[in-house]
């Protein structure tokens, strides 16, 4: 059976109620006739034989690239860098793609003599896995056998000791990468490519690089003028970490690139009536979904957040392609599009969105308000190609509880950002101007980034550079649902229900606006035409 | 007006600027609210007089200072200030001369010099008396009753007899129903035949009785038990000079106790009246060739037109309950409708007692009353029903900026009162008693209101109990006398010194005279509009942060993170158990929870040095990194956000910080970022294992503060421009020894003191949405036991 392809309905009397995600819950949401909702393509059929195709693809690489084989010779330094925990969403059932992958490479390399292998978790400003994270991504026997000597960890983008400076790009931008990797006869880059904006250049250009190279492309600047940061043809951000990952290139550093792209079957049992069309649940299928909205509205949101966060997507690789970056990257965002675009015919005046319990930044951590207004306006706003899903001046209404909650290990540089900097102003230029350097270089919050298990201090900074193409674009952010005194530090609007927020957005779109409705996740991209 | 006692006829006396010409008059009690009303009127009004003032010097101000201070910087002189410019402070001190001395001692405490200037006075107004009605037995005497005679025995020693005019009260007519006329009340059947000196005597014995009481073991023992309770485990110097203090205080609650019951056994609503009553009687039989007049006001209240309408100085009497009305507190007064509550201005008191002065003395004692009872009553009811109207069009607004709703106002006898009050303080500090001894902090600001509420109870009961004397007296004061000094008035001095109760129009004297000057001392808010400029806590916050400050000393535990040495000990110690080995960790710990609970109550250092003998045989090695685990896996996930962001602002603000702290040096290790330096606890190693004895005395109590200040000292720092923050009253040392005090999350003994000193008090939260483990445990790292997974 092939899959079906995603589709636009046309909400109209005989449209059952619309399952809005809710952060750890969910909202049945009855939609105005006339409005439309944006279903994704179902998941497309994965390969089944994985460990044929990842040896297939170590074997015959794409561009100018021999063989993995013959890229390893006995002596050699090398260097497996690897995703993080931000990716994929969630994290995947065992054994996880990376542990896949990794463990023909280095039997690889073990069959051509290597011993100096360096396996390290690409965090970039993220925060450091924890062992049982690590463990999931790599599997463990590779953990037990390098973890204990010291060569499997966590990359550290503030140890002074352990970045190169590998020059400045024709425009200006600083261009620093891990010392190891820079010195290394060879860095395998294990990508999964979750959405379109992941992987290329980005990789290693971003994974294994600091806030001194990274601020060039993490800035309001570059996140204004990418329309969208997910659509390459139009991406500063991905023209910069292009131009950046060009001059690694030409230092020399030599990157053998292995990306793999996955469908979008993100649900398992029970949970997945989540990736089902509401007209076409089953009886069963219908009393579950009722039967488990009771339930997570009743028990409390710390039960219902370590529910969620133990599910396991049963994702399937619907393509692995390793070789020379940029042309891996080409055959990459081919199989992404494949899985995620859904055709759309112009612009609404109100999009609306249902923000799930999890976003890049919260693995096994909190959803805090930074990372709801992140999730929605930052990574499902621009989750388009072509133009944005909502006009000019028009409404993004977002389903989400967002409480005042935050996670005091993971974040604590986003608790002071919400206390301190958003108190004073939402305008992400003038905080960019005015607060960024000073969290960004903060003693403390560097100490926890490499020591305990906290996002660099400049990272809620970029969750709100995140938003700022959409908070440039759009006349009003409401959230229904949302705790208002979070919402309202935001310098959004909250509303406790659809028909109200649909009330309070006529004051800006007028008093008959279209609206339109992305049932995400499972992820789509809207291809507005 | 008929005028039966009318001895002057009308206009047979001088004028009264002319006939105190010349004059040098010494005051005392001068510094009060009738006195300080006394030396503005005679300094505007009788132009020619010189004045010596009598002050007490405090242990901060001396005499000149006081008057410069409390005198002459009040607001009674800002219409003189205005008039004279320039000329005011040099006016002041050619006419104004100050003597240094005390009423309670003999020779008033004068000096050989004061002395001399003292006795060469013309007329001697003595105000000088302790008007509260909850004093100690002894100090009413030594203040009320021997006071008077120790200025006759000044006197007479010196030859010199000056007119003396002394202040008295129309109370010392006692508890009687019915006229109360201008008369002494010795040897009337009004007042019981006792010998003051016999008085005096049994006054003195008993505060001896009563001190060598205090001192039996049993006594000690519950003063050093209140110590403890009070300020917890806050190190040996404070706790012997609180159980000193309690001590004390006892002794002096037992004299007020002694004083109270001695007054009402004789007739007389309380020690105060009684004193003065005696006082009188003393004073006619003391006199000898010195002349004495003797003026009685009834309740002094706010100024009637001088020196500008509603003066008033200080709270009064009936105020603090009105305003307890007002805003919702109370809903029971402590009177009837119908009876008579007898106010005077203050303005009308001191223009009566200087016509007293002016017209010189008559060879046998007089007495004048100035009250308003008899000539021109104000009933509770017209006074509450005025004060509600005003209020209803004024209402008070609470802190949020709403007005408290005003209700009907019931009346009750005071003794109905004060048994339901007494009933409310009594359950309030049975709460207190059990909520210190619950481990309850860093809850919001629960705590903080407790001590607030508790506090205004307690000002609340103190009202109720002096008021209720008033209540219950229901004598009519009669005034003829004075008035019949009034008619003798000139035109003029009527204008210029009016004492006739009569022309007082209540109604606006309540309305708008007398409350709007009322919510003004009171502090409370009549309009809504918003709070202008920072509020206090906003000011106090940019003080500790301004540039100026030297550093900022913080406490651990509950103060920048809601755990203890209990639980990282714990933490540490199961990070490498098997569950077995927690399970009987865990059980073994809680059974011995309460006897820990109780050393550390006891003595904060004694447990840290019992406790960290678990430390012994730790390897170093391994406990070092764990610590820096523990960090995000405990002391993170309990820490208080706001808190590590203000560390951060007095780094950013240029201070320097320090953490203070009983925990272990390798557990805080992960913080040394937040500081410049950390003092804390050390356990002495050998062959890189703990050895369980601490190196140094742990930084508990008195010893936190000298680190701490040894620290400041070695670096340079001032203490006085140092901020500290703590959340217990066994860090009262170490708060106090700074310039910039601030209570965190404070226990509800803390959250008192804080607020009585005005230090700043922060409630810093954790962070909602933090993991709440259910023990203290150490994450199994999987690494370190499961070495057969590795290929």
């Amino acid at each position: 059976m092939s899959a079906r392809q995603g589709l636009v309905l046309e909400v109209d009397r005989t449209t059952p109620p619309i399952v809005f995600h809710h952060g750890e819950g969910f909202r049945f949401e009855r939609l105005p006739s006339g409005s439309r909702v944006v279903y994704p393509n179902e998941p497309i059929e994965p390969i089944e034989d994985v460990d044929s195709a990842i040896r297939h693809a170590l074997d015959n690489p794409l561009g100018d690239s021999p063989p993995l084989a013959a890229l390893l010779t006995k002596g050699m330094k090398l260097t497996i860098a690897f995703d993080d925990i931000s990716l994929p969403l969630p994290q995947m059932q065992a054994p996880d793609i990376r542990g896949r992958i990794i463990e023909q490479i280095l039997d690889t390399a073990a069959s051509a003599g290597v011993d100096d292998v360096h396996l390290i978790a690409a965090l970039a400003l993220h925060r450091r896995m924890t062992e049982a994270e690590l463990r999931h991504a790599v599997g463990d026997r590779v953990y037990d056998a390098f973890a204990p000597n010291g060569q499997l960890y966590n990359f550290d983008a503030e140890d002074p000791d352990a970045l190169s400076h590998l020059g400045e790009t024709d425009h200006g931008e600083e261009v620093v990468i891990s010392k190891r990797a820079a010195e290394s006869d060879l860095i395998i880059y294990v990508n999964i490519n979750l959405v379109s904006m992941d992987g290329g250049h980005k990789s290693v250009a971003t994974g294994l690089s600091g806030y001194t190279a990274i601020r060039h492309h993490h800035n309001v600047e570059t996140m204004q003028r990418s329309k969208s940061f997910m659509d390459q043809e139009n991406s500063e951000l991905h023209t910069k970490n292009w131009r950046q990952g060009r001059l690694i290139r030409d230092a020399g550093v030599k990157i053998f690139q292995i990306e793999t792209t996955l469908n979008n079957d993100t649900f398992p049992a029970p949970w997945d009536f989540l990736q089902k069309r509401e007209w076409e649940m089953n009886a069963k299928e219908r009393m579950l979904l009722l039967g488990t909205k009771k339930f997570l509205d009743k028990i409390p949101r710390k039960t219902a957040r370590s529910i969620f966060q133990s599910i396991r997507a049963p994702y399937g690789l619907t393509s692995i392609q390793a070789g020379e970056v940029e042309e891996v990257h080409k055959v990459t965002t081919a199989n992404v599009y494949r899985q995620h675009l859904v055709r759309v015919e112009g612009q609404t005046d109100i999009l609306s969105m249902g923000l799930p319990y999890l976003g890049p930044y919260n693995v096994n951590s909190i959803m805090n308000p930074i990372l709801v207004a992140c999730l929605g306006l930052g990574y499902l706003f621009n989750m388009y190609k072509g133009k944005p899903l909502v006009r000019e001046g028009g409404v993004v209404i977002m389903s989400h509880p967002t409480p005042w909650e935050f996670h005091p290990v993971h974040h604590p540089s986003y608790i002071d950002f919400f206390e301190e900097v958003l108190a004073d102003t939402t305008d992400p230029k003038t905080i960019e101007h005015k607060y960024e350097k000073r969290y960004a270089e903060d003693e403390w919050y560097r100490h926890l980034y490499r020591t305990s298990y906290a996002y660099h201090g400049v990272h809620p900074f970029y969750m709100w550079y995140w938003c700022s193409h959409a908070l440039q674009h759009v006349g009003q952010v409401i959230i229904v649902g949302g705790d208002q005194r979070a919402t309202k530090r935001m310098g959004f609007r909250s509303a406790s229900t659809m028909r109200d927020a649909l009330e309070m957005a006529t004051d800006v779109v007028g008093r008959d606006p279209t609206l339109t409705h992305i049932h995400n996740p499972p992820v789509l991209m809207a291809d507005v035409v | 007006m008929d005028l039966p006692f009318g001895k002057f006829s009308a206009k047979t006396m001088d004028v009264i600027s002319e006939s105190l010409s010349g004059k040098r008059i010494a005051i005392t009690g001068s510094t009060g609210f009738l006195g300080t009303a006394l030396v503005e009127r005679l300094m505007r009004c009788v132009p020619d007089c010189d004045l010596v003032l009598l002050v007490r010097p405090t242990r901060r101000n001396s005499a000149q200072r006081r008057v410069e201070r409390e005198i002459f910087r009040n607001d009674a002189f800002d219409k003189l200030r205005s008039q004279w410019g320039e000329e005011f402070d040099r006016t002041c001190e050619r006419r104004v001369s100050v003597v240094s001395g005390d009423v309670t001692n003999d020779g008033l405490g004068l000096n050989e010099q004061d002395r001399a200037l003292f006795v060469s006075c013309d007329v001697v107004i003595h105000s000088a008396a302790t008007v509260s009605f909850d004093s100690p037995l002894d100090s009413s005497i030594e203040i009320n009753l021997l006071g008077p005679n120790r200025i006759i025995q000044l006197l007479s020693e010196a030859n010199v007899t000056p007119h003396l005019v002394a202040v008295s009260t129309c109370y010392v007519a006692g508890n009687r129903r019915g006229a109360a006329n201008e008369e002494f009340l010795a040897g009337t059947p009004f007042q019981v035949n006792v010998d003051w000196r016999a008085e005096v005597e049994a006054a003195r014995r008993t505060r001896a009785d009563l001190d060598a009481r205090s001192r039996i073991p049993e006594q000690l023992e519950g003063f050093r038990k209140g110590a403890r309770e009070e300020l917890g485990a806050a190190g040996l110097p404070m706790l012997a000079a609180k159980t000193e203090q309690l001590r004390e205080a006892w002794v002096d609650d037992q004299m007020v106790e002694a004083g109270r019951s001695r007054a009402t056994s004789l007739g007389w609503p309380d020690v105060y009246t009684y004193s003065k009553a005696l006082g009188e009687t003393a004073l006619i039989e003391l006199h000898g060739d010195v002349p004495v007049s003797i003026v009685r006001p009834s309740i002094i209240e706010s100024a009637w037109s001088e020196p500008s309408p509603g003066w008033i100085r200080g709270f009064r009497m009936a105020e603090p309950l009105i305003v307890s009305f007002a805003k919702g507190e109370l809903d029971t007064f402590p009177g009837y409708p119908e009876g008579i509550i007898d106010v005077i201005p203050v303005d009308m008191v001191a223009a009566a007692i200087i016509a007293v002065a002016a017209k010189g003395p008559e060879p046998e004692p007089e007495v004048f009353q100035i009250a308003s009872g008899s000539t021109n009553p104000l009933q509770f009811k017209k006074l509450l029903d005025t004060a509600m109207e005003w209020f209803r069009e004024h209402p008070v607004y609470d802190a949020n900026g709403h007005p408290t709703a005003s209700t009907e106002w019931k009346y009750a006898g005071s003794s109905g009162l004060e048994e339901q009050l007494h009933r409310v303080v009594k359950a309030f500090d049975l709460a207190a008693k059990v909520i210190n001894r619950l481990p309850i902090r860093g809850e919001s600001s629960f705590t903080s209101k407790f001590a607030e509420r508790r506090q205004n109870l307690d000002q609340l009961k103190g009202y109720i109990d002096i008021y209720g004397a008033y209540g219950k007296c229901e004598a009519i004061y009669g005034i003829q006398h004075t008035l019949s000094l009034w008619q003798s008035l000139s035109a003029e001095d009527q204008a210029q010194f009016g004492f006739d109760p009569s022309v007082i129009d209540w109604h606006h004297y309540i309305t708008e005279v007398h409350l709007p000057t009322v919510v003004i001392q009171a502090r409370v808010k009549t309009t809504p509009e918003k709070r202008s400029g920072p509020s206090r806590s906003e000011r106090l916050r940019s003080a500790v942060l301004d540039t100026d400050r030297h550093f900022a000393a913080f406490d651990l535990e509950n103060t920048l993170i809601a755990s203890n040495v209990v639980e990282s000990y714990a933490w540490l110690a199961t990070r490498h158990l098997n569950p077995k080995q927690r399970l009987k960790f865990t059980l073994r710990t809680l059974t011995e929870t309460p006897g820990l609970w109780r050393r550390d109550k006891r003595d904060r250092t004694d447990f840290l040095r019992y406790f960290y003998q678990r430390y012994k045989g730790a390897p170093l090695h391994q406990l070092e990194a764990d610590a820096a685990e523990m960090l995000s896996d405990l002391i993170l996930i309990k820490s208080f956000p706001a808190g590590l962001r203000r560390v951060r602002a007095h780094r950013a603000a240029g201070h320097q910080t320090v953490l203070i702290t009983g925990a272990l040096d390798i557990a805080v290790e992960p913080l040394r970022p937040l500081f410049d330096h950390i003092i804390s606890a050390r356990i002495d190693r050998k062959n890189g294992k703990l050895t369980g004895e601490m190196l140094d005395v742990p930084p508990t109590g008195e010893v936190r503060a000298q680190l701490m200040i040894d620290w400041a000292e070695d670096n340079g720092l001032d203490p006085a421009q140092g901020v500290a923050y703590a959340d217990s009253a066994s860090d009262l040392p170490m708060l106090e020894a700074v310039g910039y005090p601030v209570a965190v999350n404070p226990e509800t003994r803390l959250v008192t003191i804080a607020e009585k000193r005005g230090w700043l008090t922060e409630n810093w939260p954790k962070t909602a949405g933090a993991p709440k483990p259910l023990l203290p445990m150490g994450q199994r790292p999987k690494l370190l036991t499961n070495r057969e997974g590795v290929r």
